[in-house]
């Protein structure tokens, strides 16, 4: 017997779609062991992590709480990846986004609600896409490499955020912690009454997903995108203004990273400090990547990962285990869903 | 003289490439000892995948090779060396800023020292027997196309190989380059070397001592060159009768100049000028065939007058227009259309689907979309389907991906892309180059249509039989100048051979 292996020519969605589920099923196979060593029935803990995320009312808007963000970042993503260009900036994006936003928050928080949130909004994408600007510009003028520019940018943010909490914006009222005054009511985002979701931003997800959409499939700027990802060399012989499309797909990925950052100081916070993040800008990379480079992908992506964040964090609690374990749990369904993505590019034949 | 001793030999070679393509199938080949063997076949025919198995770069499905009667187990080019196989790959595979020297030397492994002055000496040896001269202290770039392929052959000699492939050897060289290299291959065969050949050229073919023919994977014949003749040979490697295109229609070529070409410079990649001072005229309805062994400027040529890439002097009309360093998209909406040489590389998206790549010229076009931002695919399905249609491109819908497509047909589809815009001027670089006989007289008879309606081509290739079949005027290009042009009816093989290969003709 014989083992072959061979590089799928078409790529059936059903077969990539079940390759998926399996990956998460070996991942789920994997994780048991590991529980069965710590004691832990892992039924239970599947099912504590199902319920606390998706089945109580409390877990479910957690679960939203997590996805905004997250979907926002991933989406911009997903469109800067669509043309094979490597923006990792998007937490220093968020961050800037989150500190622009806290000076208009705390500067003009005279001005009525109506006027405040959206200039707020406006402020933080402007904010998140200039500072993507920066690696667009170096990469376009002087080819230099985006990756690197992009995650220097981030350290960048963290140490300017840290900066203005640690020093003129520090909260003369607040025992000397590291961060804001509180913003003024009117400068907070509309709430759901009884959840932390920030319905606006959640709006604001939830349209981005469809304008992707459109653009990616329906429009002229769209089919550049897919051009440049797909050949550059073609997109320079069609004529295709390659500068145009990096620069474009940079600044909305910064943009909607910024929108982010806009959510979690003005709808969860309210003020700002240095935990602003829990890493969402590279955990957005990841959640891209699952959901295949497809708006419809990316969002059924984010919300099952938010679920897993949320039930990790439960799962911790209700039977005891320390969070290496959860992050163990959700570093191996990462894993394993990566690690099949080779067999939906190819095909294993055991033969005779 | 060649004797009946078979020194290598294939039993039942069968490779699979998924997912239809059986690019070899049950091939039962033999190899004398000290022959010279003609492998015949149409692109595509399977004759680099069987080479590339006997060298170890491909492991076949099925089947076994057989050294001097005993079974060999080739899995990679290091197992072929110790069988004392060696390949010549048709794009040679030196390192262009070492020297001669440097270059034989790399890759030996059998030893880690190599001292400069043993490997000389060797060298100079092996040149002395089989006359093959090459400066060794020469690096690589400094050589022209036929004294690389005699770095490459020594490469084989230096590492004691008794069977030679070569791939498309011929391919690359100019007429006079050719006639040496078959008194290299003579000299080779004399000292005991075994060399088996690949070429898709009937008059190659009959130079040697016998000729398998392969198609479609299989090996159809193996026959002496003196008991078979070129008709034979051709429906063995085709299947079936080909009408040729022979002549065409009379036809009048109006004054009005559709593309000016005056003094351009243009640099290469190396930063040196590809293209030195070429200065030529098209006129409507005109075919321009520019001849040239590759890597003369002609590639260069063809990027300057679409602006990919900038130009140092000169200008470039189009229709009294100047479109000297202008965007692309502004020449080709300026209706020049362009069939680029790597059809792979930079003519398609192969992800992307077969209608996505159609519409790569047009896409903006306002009559295909809504406000300038929204495509309407509606609108492209009936124009492709038409395409279709008239090209022959064989596609089970439009949304399928076009990397599941065979060479022609892609090449096919950039055809019917490129013509589906409004267009006046032809830029064709290689159009058939790599083509099956079917698809390459599909896609000349298309070029020969066009010119009919009035459209001006320039023809930039590098089969001497295409440029004659179809151009009006003839020029040579050879070292970024365009040394000759001539009427078709005034131009001959032969001078336009030495021309090619650097000679001088006067009154050219």
């Amino acid at each position: 017997m014989r083992i072959r292996i061979r590089k799928r020519v078409v790529e059936s969605k059903r077969k990539i779609i079940l390759i998926k589920i399996i990956a998460v099923l070996s991942a789920l196979l994997a994780d048991a062991i590991i529980f069965l060593f710590m004691n832990v029935d892992p039924l239970r803990a599947y099912y504590e992590i199902l319920r606390a995320a998706f089945l109580t009312e409390y877990g479910l808007t957690e679960t939203i709480v997590k996805f905004i963000p997250l979907a926002l970042i991933s989406f911009g993503l997903m469109v800067v990846f669509k043309a094979q260009t490597w923006n990792i900036g998007a937490e220093g994006q968020l961050l800037m986004g989150a500190i622009v936003t806290t000076w208009v928050a705390l500067n003009l928080g005279f001005l009525p609600s109506y006027i405040i949130i959206p200039l707020m909004y406006f402020s933080g994408f402007i904010a998140g896409l200039s500072w993507a600007l920066i690696p667009s510009f170096l990469k376009i003028k002087l080819h230099v490499n985006e990756v690197l520019t992009t995650f220097m940018m981030n350290l960048i943010a963290q140490k300017i955020l840290e900066y203005f909490v640690y020093g003129p914006w520090r909260d003369p009222h607040g025992w000397g912690f590291p961060q804001t005054a509180m913003f003024p009511e009117n400068a907070r985002l509309p709430i759901l009454p009884g959840t932390r979701i920030h319905y606006t931003t959640l709006l604001i997800a939830l349209a981005t997903c469809f304008i992707l959409y459109v653009l990616i499939w329906k429009t002229t700027i769209g089919y550049e995108i897919k051009v440049v990802g797909g050949n550059i060399e073609a997109a320079r012989y069609a004529g295709i203004n390659i500068a145009k499309i990096v620069f474009l797909t940079m600044i909305i990925s910064g943009g909607l990273a910024g929108l982010a950052g806009v959510g979690e100081v003005g709808g969860i916070k309210f003020r700002l400090n240095p935990n602003v993040s829990p890493g969402y800008g590279y955990t957005g990379i990841v959640i891209a990547w699952l959901g295949g480079l497809n708006p419809l992908g990316v969002a059924i992506a984010a919300f099952l990962y938010s679920g897993l964040l949320v039930g990790g964090d439960a799962l911790q609690v209700a039977m005891r285990l320390p969070q290496a374990t959860i992050n163990i749990f959700n570093g191996s369904i990462l894993f394993f869903i990566l690690a099949f993505d080779f067999f939906t590019r190819y095909e294993i034949k055991l033969e005779r | 003289m060649t004797n009946d001793n078979i020194i290598l030999e294939t039993r039942n070679i069968t490779k699979f490439f998924p997912p239809n393509i059986y690019a070899n199938y049950k091939i039962n080949f033999n190899l004398k000892e000290g022959e010279i063997h003609a492998l015949l076949g149409e692109n595509g025919a399977g004759k680099t995948t069987l080479m590339r198995i006997l060298f170890g770069e491909l492991t076949p499905d099925e089947g076994e090779i057989y050294i001097k009667g005993k079974r060999a187990r080739i899995k990679s080019p290091r197992d072929a060396i110790s069988y004392k196989i060696w390949m010549v790959h048709q794009h040679f595979r030196l390192v262009e800023n070492l020297t001669v020297t440097e270059n034989i030397a790399l890759g030996l492994a059998n030893k880690i020292i190599h001292p400069e002055k043993e490997v000389e000496s060797k060298i100079k040896e092996i040149m002395e027997t089989y006359e093959l001269r090459v400066d060794i202290n020469a690096k690589i770039w400094q050589l022209s196309t036929g004294e690389k392929q005699r770095v490459e052959i020594l490469k084989a000699l230096y590492a004691g190989s008794k069977i030679l492939i070569l791939d498309e050897p011929t391919s690359v060289l100019t007429p006079l380059e050719r006639e040496r290299f078959f008194k290299v291959l003579k000299k080779l065969k004399e000292n005991g070397t075994s060399i088996i050949f690949i070429t898709h050229k009937l008059d190659e073919a009959m130079k040697s001592d016998r000729i398998t023919v392969l198609r479609k994977g299989k090996l159809i014949a193996t026959v002496y060159p003196n008991e078979i003749d070129k008709n034979e040979l051709v429906k063995m490697m085709i299947g079936k009768n080909i009408s040729f295109l022979t002549t065409k229609n009379k036809r009048s070529i109006s004054n009005k100049k559709v593309l000016n070409v005056k003094n351009l410079w243009v640099l290469g990649d190396r930063g040196v000028y590809a293209v030195q001072g070429a200065t030529f005229e098209l006129k409507e309805g005109e075919i321009l065939g520019i001849a040239g062994v590759a890597g003369n400027g002609q590639k260069e040529l063809a990027e300057a007058i679409v602006g990919l890439r900038p130009i140092s002097k000169g200008e470039i009309y189009i229709c009294e227009k100047n479109i000297t360093n202008k965007p692309t998209r502004f020449i080709y909406d300026n209706g020049v259309a362009f069939i680029p040489e790597d059809r792979i590389g930079t003519g398609v998206i192969i992800d992307l689907s077969v209608i996505d790549n159609f519409i790569l010229k047009t896409y903006y076009l306002p009559e295909y979309t809504k406000h300038k931002i929204f495509i309407q695919y509606n609108k492209f399905l009936n124009t492709f389907n038409d395409a279709v249609k008239k090209y022959g491109i064989i596609v089970p819908n439009p949304y399928f991906p076009v990397k599941t497509l065979s060479g022609g047909n892609i090449q096919k589809l950039i055809l019917a892309r490129e013509l589906s815009k409004k267009h006046k001027l032809i830029i064709a670089l290689h159009p058939t180059y790599g083509l099956d006989v079917a698809t390459t007289n599909a896609v000349r008879k298309t070029l020969l249509e066009e010119s009919m309606r009035g459209t001006s081509i320039l023809l930039i290739s590098e089969d001497l039989e295409e440029i004659f079949l179809l151009s009006d005027k003839i020029a040579v290009m050879y070292r970024g100048k365009i040394v000759g042009v001539f009427e078709k009816e005034k131009a001959d093989l032969h001078t336009i051979g030495l021309l090619m290969a650097g000679e001088e003709i006067r009154g050219a």
